[in-house]
């Protein structure tokens, strides 16, 4: 019963702090450029406000189109819910692996490439290719990255990794830093973040997830922001819970162990949240073509640190 | 004479007892066959036969007998799978049976064990359905005439490949197998691309057959016999062992499509009628892979650990080629063929690992791979069967294959698109469906390698699993693209615009092989349990494959260390999505207006300003095409004022061609251009150059002795 009111608490958790998450971005970002930027709780305001709205949709809009939407949510939702956050065993995580999380996000992003090409408008066709291209290299490296962390824990079940990389002492692995960085550019690439994508645009022909998104309103566009914001709390909450697990409640969970571990998981997020808004305000956007390249090196340096382990592995 | 082998002990001296009554065969005549005991699955295998047999009789009557001969066919397939099912589900051991057939001193030799019952069911199965289909497909035929006699044929021959336990029906069945299925091809003649899509077909065929020949050749030479039960025992030296693995791979390999292999089977799968695209897309390659299977597990020794790195690498390329040549095509049914190729790379991927394994005795990690090629070997079957049979109902609807002339099809043909769609998540290897399942116990084996000791395993497979990753998520691309340019958008043309959905006898079986994918995805444990008794059986110190896992929870090797549970991802998905529809419907809005599309303000009514497939291609091409097929675009822009039209070019170029076959066919031109000479020879020439070859074999024969 324990079990499933945390799996609940952690599902609800999620889902209350993302648009806070990515406030805390804007605001930095603001900041950074010399404004006064919104305030953190804009982004909530964002979302009631479109999901008050009708939804208008394209005279020959599916049903593809409608439900999309639903299930790209409730798909990054449920991977979000499964990445340990305060604690390592949050009753979800048995449901699917470090495999079964790429993949899942890889159902949404499916569903959101096919909502993209509906309507059949030449905006959402180059969203949907570029974010496909983007995700053929992306994905693989992240794929990677899962299997370097594995190798390393002998598991890839993500709430025994945090719980492994919390009880041993593992020193310091070349591959588990080479890894980092891979999922690091991952995750700026998988969130729509400059250099790969710029989020606050939305007539440039660069543009990726807003030129898919653009047939959108109202409630739709309401799920799908909010997709978008929950994919960004669960890198976040998914880098801290391989690379900085530290903090979090393990085993029989005690009130003071979950207090602790709700509190630096919030301290994690915060600083996440202020570093990529750092690194996006410190960085140029590409050009398109260019992206293979910086995924591609990803992708590489994904390969190596697994590489690595591999041959130094011994029985 | 019929036995069942590695029976109880009980049962074994009755029939070998059985064998010695029977005495040393007359002379060369094999034993009459005395029907000592009832066997229900090689009688249903009669049976079954028998109907495909009658099938193909009926057919040379031509159009009037085209109902009979799919009923017939599907009336076969459902008696043959239920008979292999059974053999499954009991887990039965081994029964085989020999007739008088064939060659007078060997007779023909049948087996039914759990590998052959476990390909006999993915065969019949999925053939019962996709004759459903036919039944009204059928009637789109050019040409039934040319169809209807050699589908049943075909199918028998695949049976026969299956069932048979010596070297002569195993290469009878092969050829007829190739044959049947080439002549399906060329029913679709009067199509200009299929005459030379055939030709390569039935060259590339000849080739296979040939160096399986040579290899059961070089196998049988030794033992004296061509029966499997006797090659089976057979000691090879280090060396011979080698040249027979690399004639069995290329014989099997070419029909199975590995690269660079492939070149003829993505023309000849989609020039044939579509019900036989999903036939030998869906079913062929895997009896060929079958062949693979039983010759380098069953057949041969201990092998060196060197060949699972052999099959391994040719497994990643051909994954990834695969993919690769199936993201550039604009033909939807040469894009599904290509991507055959990319199955058949994943399955062998997991092949290779198994050898790998097995060779360094890591026998329960060789089961997981095992189990995870032929549980792809399934998924493969159900999922591009379904996706040529829709393939086959927008030709149907529409008479048009090319990506580029349809669109819009979800709006006037909505269950093909549903059906399709499945097929499409599934095939990208996505959860909840059966296509992720499969992948992922490749992946999980994959994470095992680096407990080989050799250093070429540790580093060739990670390398292998990039290569997996990579082609999964292209996979993804190309069936966002097939899916999303062929049943989304705006109609391309009055064709498209105009469909008419295809009738229940199409769409029913489709939705019978999407539900399959549905559910295999989400209780994976039900198939793996068949699985269970074909892996005991090549591998008998693995244990029981994956013996964790349970109907709710798929465990490669220790729970804790990874698990996927597919039926808790689909009710998860389902409640969150429930609650949320409820949740936002009566909280929030639930009003929904039609208006214009938005498209940035300038939204153009004609449909050419749609994403194309050749434009949803192009970063795939810029990013991996420059170096995989040297692609370059041409853009031809006519200057201000000048009335021509723009052209935009691209050119491919299949490395496949270019550095193997090119050169090949350039040499066998040219030698057979010097040979030609011989042509034009006079009689005494004849004659001398006759003599001249008896004397140099009989030297030959001399010298050996």
């Amino acid at each position: 019963m324990r079990e499933y009111a945390l799996a609940g608490l952690q599902l609800l958790l999620v889902l209350a702090l993302a648009p806070l998450l990515t406030g805390i971005t804007r605001k930095v970002k603001a900041r950074l450029n010399a404004k006064r930027g919104p305030s953190l709780i804009q982004p909530y305001r964002d979302l009631l406000r479109l999901l008050r709205k009708e939804a208008v949709l394209a005279p020959n809009a599916s049903w593809l189109f409608r439900v999309s939407p639903y299930l790209i949510f409730t798909a990054v939702w449920l991977a979000a819910a499964i990445v340990p956050t305060f604690a390592t065993d949050l009753g979800v995580s048995g449901i699917a692996d470090l495999i079964a999380l790429v993949a899942l996000l890889g159902t949404a992003r499916f569903a959101l490439a096919l909502a993209g090409m509906d309507v059949g408008t030449s905006f959402g066709g180059i969203g949907a290719s570029r974010e496909m291209m983007i995700a053929s290299l992306a994905e693989p490296a992240m794929l990677m990255v899962t299997f370097t962390v594995a190798l390393v824990v002998r598991s890839t079940s993500i709430a025994s990794i945090s719980e492994f990389l919390l009880t041993h002492d593992i020193g310091i692995r070349v591959s588990l830093f080479l890894g980092l960085v891979s999922l690091v550019m991952v995750a700026i690439a998988e969130n729509a973040r400059i250099p790969i994508d710029n989020p606050a645009t939305h007539l440039e022909l660069t543009m990726v997830h807003e030129a898919m998104i653009l047939e959108y309103s109202g409630r739709h566009l309401a799920l799908i922001e909010a997709a978008a914001m929950v994919k960004l709390l669960l890198y976040l909450s998914l880098i801290s819970a391989i690379f900085a697990p530290w903090g979090m409640a393990v085993g029989t969970l005690g009130g003071g162990a979950l207090a602790l571990g709700l509190g630096t998981y919030a301290l994690k997020l915060a600083g996440g949240a202020v570093l990529l808004g750092l690194f996006e305000t410190s960085i140029a956007k590409m050009r398109v073509f260019r992206y293979g390249e910086f995924l591609g090196a990803a992708f590489l340096l994904g390969i190596l640190a697994a590489i690595f382990l591999y041959v130094s592995q011994v029985l | 004479m019929i036995c069942r082998d590695r029976a109880s002990a009980g049962a074994d001296e009755r029939d070998f007892g059985a064998t010695s009554e029977d005495g040393p065969p007359l002379g060369f005549l094999p034993p009459l066959t005395t029907i000592r005991q009832w066997v229900p699955v090689l009688s249903l295998l009669a049976a079954g036969l028998g109907l495909y047999g009658a099938a193909a009789i009926i057919g040379l009557w031509g159009r009037r007998s085209l109902a009979s001969v799919y009923l017939l066919s599907v009336a076969a397939g459902l008696v043959l799978a239920v008979a292999a099912l059974r053999h499954l589900v009991e887990a039965a051991s081994p029964v085989s049976i020999t007739l008088p057939l064939g060659l007078p001193w060997l007779g023909a030799h049948f087996r039914i064990d759990a590998l052959s019952a476990f390909f006999l069911l993915v065969l019949n199965g999925v053939g019962a359905l996709i004759g459903i289909y036919a039944l009204e497909y059928g009637r789109h035929d050019e040409e039934p005439g040319r169809v209807l006699p050699f589908y049943p044929l075909f199918l028998a021959a695949m049976n026969l490949v299956l069932a048979a336990d010596d070297a002569f029906v195993f290469l009878a069945s092969w050829e007829l197998m190739s044959l049947a299925s080439w002549l399906l091809v060329l029913s679709t003649h009067r199509q200009e691309e299929t005459r030379p899509a055939a030709f390569l077909y039935v060259v590339m065929a000849s080739i296979g057959t040939g160096t399986l020949l040579l290899a059961f050749g070089l196998f049988s030479g030794g033992v004296g016999s061509y029966a499997f039960e006797a090659l089976r025992g057979a000691a090879l030296g280090p060396g011979k062992a080698a040249v027979l693995f690399a004639l069995a791979l290329l014989g099997t390999g070419s029909k199975a499509g590995l690269f660079p292999l492939h070149v003829w089977l993505p023309p000849a799968h989609s020039a044939a009628p579509s019900h036989v695209s999903a036939l030998m897309s869906g079913i062929m390659t895997k009896v060929a892979l079958y062949g693979l299977i039983r010759i380098v597990f069953d057949l041969m020794g201990p092998q060196p650990w060197w060949w699972g790195v052999v099959v391994l690498v040719i497994g990643g390329i051909t994954a990834l080629m695969g993919v690769l040549y199936a993201v550039m095509q604009h033909d939807l049914k040469r894009l599904l063929a290509y991507h055959t190729v990319e199955n058949i790379g994943i399955i062998v991927i997991g092949l290779g690992l198994a050898l790998a394994f097995r060779a360094n005795h890591l026998d329960a990690l060789a089961g997981l791979a095992l189990a995870a090629a032929l549980l792809h070997v399934l998924n493969h079957a159900l999922f591009k069967s379904l996706l040529f049979l829709g393939a086959g109902a927008v030709l149907v609807a529409t008479g048009e294959r090319d990506m580029e002339h349809l669109g819009g099809l979800i709006r006037r043909m909505p269950r093909t698109a549903f059906v399709f769609l499945i097929g499409a998540v599934a095939i990208s290897a996505l959860p909840p469906f059966n296509g992720f399942v499969s992948e992922w116990l490749t992946f999980q084996a994959i994470l095992q390698g680096a407990l080989a000791p050799q250093w070429l395993v540790k580093f060739a497979v990670p390398v292998v699993g990039a290569m997996l990753a990579l082609s999964a998520a292209l996979a993804a691309v190309c069936f966002v693209k097939a899916f999303g340019v062929v049943f989304l958008g705006r109609p391309r043309t009055e064709a498209a615009a105009t469909a008419k959905e295809v009738g229940g006898l199409m769409i029913w079986p489709m939705a019978g092989l999407a539900a399959l994918c549905t559910f295999i995805g989400i209780v994976p444990v039900v198939i793996v349990d068949l699985l269970r008794p074909a892996i005991a059986m090549l591998l008998p110190g693995s244990g029981m494959a994956l013996a964790q896992s349970s109907l709710i929870q798929l465990v490669p090797l220790e729970a804790g260390r990874s698990s996927y549970s597919g039926i808790a991802v689909l009710l998860a998905i389902s409640f969150l999505t429930g609650v949320l529809v409820v949740v936002i419907h009566r909280l929030a809005a639930n009003q929904l207006r039609r208006s214009a599309a938005w498209d940035c303000g300038f939204p153009d009514p004609r449909p050419e300003t749609q994403y194309t497939a050749g434009s949803f291609a192009q970063p795939i091409r810029r990013v991996f095409g420059a170096s995989a097929f040297a692609a370059r675009e041409r853009v031809d822009m006519p200057a201000p004022g000048e009335t021509r039209a723009a052209t935009f070019e691209v050119t491919l170029r299949d490395p496949a061609w270019e550095f193997i076959y090119g050169p090949v066919s350039r040499v066998v031109a040219r030698v057979a251009d010097r040979l030609n000479v011989i042509q034009f020879l006079t009689i005494r020439r004849y004659l001398s150059l006759m003599f001249a070859a008896l004397v140099l074999l009989l030297l030959i024969v001399a010298v050996n002795q």
